[in-house]
């Protein structure tokens, strides 16, 4: 049985869309996002409420959430299931893969870059890492419980290739952040 | 289904009317209007061409742990729902034979008569090319 989705899908999905525009500018700024009617279970809100807003038939889309989630994404959104590498879209609910894996984009196109949405244990200002880059004036603070080990290791890889790089949205319960590819991460301050 | 996608609303919820309700549903997806394409082919074996696009509107619902689902013409909201959820009871052997019977016959025999209506008025001005027939 299949979950409903939002309960007016076009204006929650703009509002959905515009919280995460805001997260996007100001990188390590946490913000709620319009919780879906229904999801399948292993899916928190904000993952269920962002695939509804931003994938469609022409965003393919790697999953690890399991086959209710495929289920529900397909009847919602349409979106095609996808190998890592080929992916415009990754949700990640358990192990972290190597985000080497995931599709850079290319130089000519960085825009073709994947987004990641990474579900954590819970997010919090004001402590924890030590967020730098363009959207953040001096620092900002971002506490991340639960998120992978090697994590912030591994996304420092990443800044050699920019432009090309892969875009990132921590998830927990009805709340995310986002790390764009121009954040630079300290672990502590 | 195509009986109750070709009915309008207002004949679904006269047919229903009269029988017991249907168990209440909620709304999984839509209803929602959009466009579809319309293909054609030339003579039934033709290339395959895009003739023109049409108005759809298209719901799903979940009547006790049952999907329903329904494609109509136009942009009648309440009509895709209804048809939906109609689906959805065909599917509980409680309902079916009552719907069957109440809707679905008496729908599909009146659009029937009408489709029979217009063939006959159609079929009385038909002009016969006997010469373009000859050359295939």
């Amino acid at each position: 049985m299949i979950a409903p989705g939002f309960a007016d899908p076009g204006m929650d999905s703009q509002a959905c869309f515009r919280a995460l525009l805001t997260a996007m500018s100001y990188p390590g700024r946490i913000v709620a996002l319009p919780s879906p009617t229904g999801m399948p279970s292993g899916l928190p809100p904000a993952m269920a409420a962002l695939v509804l807003a931003l994938c469609d038939e022409q965003t393919p889309l790697w999953q690890d959430a399991g086959d209710d989630a495929a289920a529900w994404i397909a009847f919602h959104t349409g979106a095609p299931a996808a190998s890592l590498e080929a992916a415009r879209f990754v949700m990640v609910t358990a192990a972290l893969p190597s985000l080497g894996a995931l599709c850079a984009g290319t130089d000519e196109e960085p825009q073709d870059g994947a987004t990641l949405l990474l579900q954590v244990a819970a997010l919090s200002e004001g402590a924890g890492w030590v967020l730098q880059g363009p959207g953040i004036k001096d620092a900002a603070r971002l506490r991340v419980d639960g998120a992978p080990d090697g994590f912030v290791a591994a996304r420092a890889a990443l800044a050699p290739i920019f432009p090309r790089g892969i875009d990132i949205v921590l998830c927990a319960g009805d709340r995310i952040a986002a790390l764009p590819r121009t954040t630079r991460i300290a672990e502590s301050g | 289904m195509a009986v109750l996608a070709r009915a309008d609303r207002e004949a679904l919820r006269a047919a229903l009317a009269d029988g017991a309700p249907l168990p209440g549903w909620t709304r999984l997806r839509g209803p929602e209007t959009g466009l579809l394409m319309l293909r054609g082919r030339m003579g039934g074996d033709g290339q395959a061409f895009n003739l023109t696009e049409t108005t759809i509107t298209r719901c799903t619902v979940s009547m006790d742990g049952r999907m329903g689902h329904a494609t109509v013409l136009g942009r009648d909201a309440a009509h895709a729902e209804l048809a939906a959820a109609i689906d959805a009871a065909m599917q509980d052997a409680a309902f079916r034979e009552t719907l069957r019977q109440r809707v679905i016959e008496p729908l599909a025999a009146a659009q029937e008569a009408a489709r029979a209506r217009d063939a006959r008025r159609a079929e009385a001005t038909r002009v016969r090319f006997h010469t373009m027939a000859a050359m295939r």
